[in-house]
Formats: structure tokens, sequence, C-alpha cells
């Protein structure tokens, strides 16, 4: 097959902006929000949904979604970019920084692992989630956010690429060893930082 | 219901345009010219892939319209999604002439063949005809007798595709029933359903049981759902029910 | 609502890249539940990162494939047992 063939006419769905330079290498700007999903969409109820922090942990803890609500919330504006080289910029979100969750249990571990409802994983060395981060979120654009994309709610790890972050999650798991997740353990790279283009293991 | 099932490789193709015509407001035909393409089974679809001039590409699956006799030639049926990213490129923009990179055909678990016999059952949902009209090409080229009923379903009549010739092969064909359902308008006089299917269409259109049919189901998901379930309910075997989801908005297995 | 969710027939391109069998025929016993479907009759989920396909019973993830640079990345732990039939 020719790798000179291009299909005559063809861009694609892809908007040019002059907001182009804010993007990290290899990427394209997207005005709707693609969803991506390797399963079908959980729908957990309010009343059955807790977020726990286990593992490497002093004490485990566990909020109820009002016990969740009852925390220090943030309003959240960022770019958010997608292994599969569509970016989104300015996305606002509400929720709690992780820095607050963590607040409450003692660990010495280095590692997260986030999972969620429909046994999605994705891991993180702890200094990637602190400091400002990351967070809990389950609001998007003002309202609550929808299942399909991660509601009620989800991981937000902006600076990494977003299937970091987390749809549907239920807890953090503190691992004193690395170990890869559900896309991690499939040729994705353990990182994922969109600025030095992290996208496969190796690079 | 298998045969052989050692395959080649499968490997992208260049076809060449050779005509395109309109079927619906919204869905359009489009003809290729394959070179060595060495046939294919009713019910099975190609990867279409689209490269654009700085490298970026968009693959997604269509089935095939046309039976295997009109190889090298091969017909896509189209519907234009609004959002879609390739659908309103092959639809508005792709002319005679022009090339079009795709590999197939894919697919042997959907397959309608006349050997498989019946009594079979078609039930489609809106572009969900478009393998279904497949199965009934074949049937028509290989003077299978199979008693078969489609069920099809769509918005209105001017959404209907191949609307002239599925009303021309009922008349002509022997043990071939169709039986529609209009779910948003109908014309005054309309003798079919009007609605969307149903526990009590399917008990009224499907075969009986005890006939043990063949039934193949293509459209949206949440049709193909619906359609599967009820006819389950019926007691149908789901053994011999086979499902193509085309997902949430229709247009097939988008990757990449 | 969107789901993704497509039939295991949507799975026969990338499967068909890696065998030279017709997998959408190809039975898979599940290790969630022990039951046993033809790809075809599995659920898919196709999108740019990799292709998933999961059990119709219990969604137990069956075999998950990701295609990057050139190289096939394939875990097929969920299936218990692959049978092929030769051509």
């Amino acid at each position: 097959m020719s790798e000179d063939f291009f299909s005559r006419g063809f861009r694609g769905r892809r908007q040019k902006s002059e907001l182009s330079g804010r993007l990290p290498p290899g990427q394209y700007l997207e005005r709707e929000f693609p969803v991506l999903s390797a399963g079908p969409t959980p729908h957990t109820p309010l009343a059955n949904w807790d977020f726990s922090i286990v593992g490497e942990v002093d004490q485990p803890k566990r909020w109820s979604w009002d016990g969740f609500h009852a925390l220090p919330r943030e309003t959240i504006t960022k770019d958010i970019h997608c292994v599969t080289k569509w970016s989104k910029f300015d996305t606002h979100w509400e929720g709690v920084s992780l820095d607050v969750l963590l607040a409450q249990v003692d660990t010495a571990a280095d590692y997260v692992i986030a999972f969620s409802d429909g046994g999605y994983t994705t891991n993180l060395p702890l200094e990637e989630v602190t400091g400002g981060k990351a967070w809990i979120v389950d609001t998007y654009e003002g309202e609550p956010l929808e299942p399909e994309h991660g509601g009620p709610a989800r991981l937000l790890v902006p600076h990494l690429y977003f299937w970091k972050s987390a749809k549907w999650v239920r807890g953090l798991r503190l691992i004193d060893g690395d170990e890869p997740g559900f896309w991690e353990s499939l040729g994705y790279h353990n990182h994922g930082d969109p600025w030095k283009e992290e996208r496969y293991s190796g690079d | 219901m298998e045969r052989g099932t050692l395959l080649g490789r499968l490997s992208w193709q260049l076809g060449e345009v050779a005509a395109t015509k309109p079927e619906t407001a919204r869905t359009k035909s489009i003809t290729l010219d394959l070179p060595g393409w060495k046939g294919h089974r009713a019910g099975q679809h190609v990867d279409v892939r689209l490269t654009a001039e700085d490298g970026y590409q968009a693959e997604r699956s269509y089935s095939i319209a046309s039976p295997s006799e009109e190889a090298p030639r091969v017909t896509l049926t189209v519907e234009r999604l609004d959002d879609g990213e390739v659908s309103p490129y092959l639809t508005e923009e792709l002319r005679v002439g022009d090339k079009l990179e795709l590999r197939g055909p894919i697919g042997g678990y959907f397959v309608w063949e006349a050997q498989m016999g019946g009594p079979l059952l078609l039930v489609a949902g809106g572009s969900g005809i478009v393998p279904l009209m497949a199965m009934l090409r074949h049937r028509a080229v290989a003077a299978s007798t199979v008693a078969t009923r489609l069920l099809y379903s769509s918005r209105s009549l001017e959404d209907v595709i191949y609307r002239d010739e599925i009303e021309q092969r009922m008349k002509s064909s022997t043990m071939l029933e169709v039986v529609q359902t209009l779910t948003r308008a109908h014309p005054p006089g309309w003798t079919g359903y009007s609605r969307r299917i149903d526990l009590q269409m399917l008990r009224e259109v499907a075969w009986p049981v005890e006939q043990h049919p063949l039934t193949f189901i293509c459209g949206p998901t949440p049709f193909v759902e619906t359609a599967a379930a009820r006819l389950v309910e019926l007691g149908h075997e789901p053994a011999r029910i086979r499902t193509e989801r085309f997902g949430p908005t229709g247009e097939n297995h988008g990757r990449k | 609502m969107v789901e993704n969710k497509l039939d295991g027939n949507a799975a026969a391109g990338i499967l068909q890249e890696i065998f030279p069998f017709e997998m959408t025929l190809a039975q898979v016993t599940c290790v969630g539940c022990g039951t046993n479907n033809m790809i075809g009759a599995t659920a898919a989920y196709l999108q740019a990162m990799g292709t998933i396909v999961r059990c119709p019973r219990c969604d137990t993830v069956l075999i998950r494939v990701a295609h990057i640079r050139g190289n096939y990345l394939l875990d097929m732990r969920g299936v218990r047992v692959l049978q092929i039939k030769e051509g």
C-alpha cells in the first residue's frame, strides 16, 4: 500500500485555530468531547456511591456522596489532551482536590492506582496527583458530570494524557511499587506527559 | 453454518469510484472497482480509511450492499451523519474517479448464504437495511426460495432506502414478504405499521417459534437491542438470532 | 445516552490482522462466568486506543488488543479456552 496515498479533499473534523500554539506536539484542537469507552457505562446510584483510599495507608478512608460534598471544593479550568490526538481547551470542572482527600490518610507509599466501576484502572506516582495537580470532579461545564463522560465522578489529572483521568472513579489504592493499569499494561506509556509526547511504552 | 475458516491476511487496497447514486436525501450508494476482489458473503463489511494530506487518518466500517456476484464491483450504501467525520466526505465530497482505500471483506458471523436455509427473518432499522439488502440481493441471484420476511423500520417514506427495489422484489420474488413501519410520519392511506418496533409487532411479523427461523437484526444499537430482546421474549432461540449494532448514532464502528 | 457497545463482528477487522482464521466464529470460554460464545456474539468496544471484547453475559474482559507502532499487543487472559475450527 502506497505511503503517499491521500484522500482528495479530506480534512477530517479538525479545527484550525490561532490557539494552535497552545497544543502539545502531535495534537489537534477538538470542539466536541469525544467519548472513548472500553466497556459498558456504569450506573451507580448515588446512595451506593463512595470513594475510598485504601492499600498502604495507616487507616483506609471512605466518603459517601454526601460526605464527599461536605469537603472543600474548587473550580478548575484546564486544557485536556487525549492520546488519540485531540485536545480541548479551557474545560471547566468542579470537585475536590486530591490534596484534601489524601491529607486524611497517612502513607509512605509512592504510587497510586485509581480504580473505577467497571474495572478500569490507571497508575500514577503519588507526586503526580498531589500539589494541586489532581481532583475528583463531579461537575463539567456547570452541570452534573454525565455518565458517558465518567459521572457521577471521575479523576481529573489534566497535565497527563486523559486516559489517566479515570472515569467512574471509586477510589485510590496506595502501593509501594508501581503497577501498570489498564492501558499501561497494553502498550501505553507508564507516565503519559503530553508535552514530552509520552504516548506509548518506550517513548 | 461454518465452512473453511482459514483466511488470507487482511490488507488495504485502493478502489476507484465507478458510480455514485443517491438513495435518499441522506444516503448514497457508492460503487467501487476493486481489482483483485475475490468476492464476499452477504452481510460482510469493509473498513474504509481516509487519509488527509498531513497524514491524519479516520477509519470506519461499512456494510457491503451488493451481492458477491457483482465482483470486482462492490457497492457500499452510506448514510450521512451530521456530526460524522467520514460519512459526510463519502456522501458529499467523493466523486467518480476518486480512489478510496479499504480492506475486506470482514466478518463471518453476520452472514447469510442461501444454503443456510430458513425461514429467514430480517429486521432492519434505518441504514441497518444495507447488509440485509445484500442478503436479499444474494438470495435473488442464487434464485433461492427460502421463505423470507423483512421487517424494515424507517422514520418516513422519504427515508426508506432502496424503496423502489424493495417494492419490485416483493412483487417478483417467491416467498418474500416485506413489512414496513414508519416511526415519525406516514402518508395518508398507509397500510404498514406506524410506530417503533415492539413486542406486538414482532409477534405479528416474526415466524412461529416452532419453525426455528434464522434471524438477522441490524441498525442503531437501541433498535437492535429492543428487537433481539423482544424476540427472545417471544421464545426464539438466542443462538439463531444474529445482531449487528451500528452504534448509538448509526455511524459504524468508529476507530482512529 | 451514548453506549458504545457493538457486536463481536466489529472486532473482526483487527483480529483478522493477527489471526488467519475467521475469528468471529471462534469460541471463547469466559474466565468470569464460564459461558462459551462465538466471538461474533460477544460485546465489542472499539475506539482509537484499542479494541476490547467482553463476555455478553457478565461483561468480563475477554480480549484486549492494541495496535501500536507496528506491534500488536494482545491480552487474552479473560479467555479460558479459545477454540478455532481449522480451515
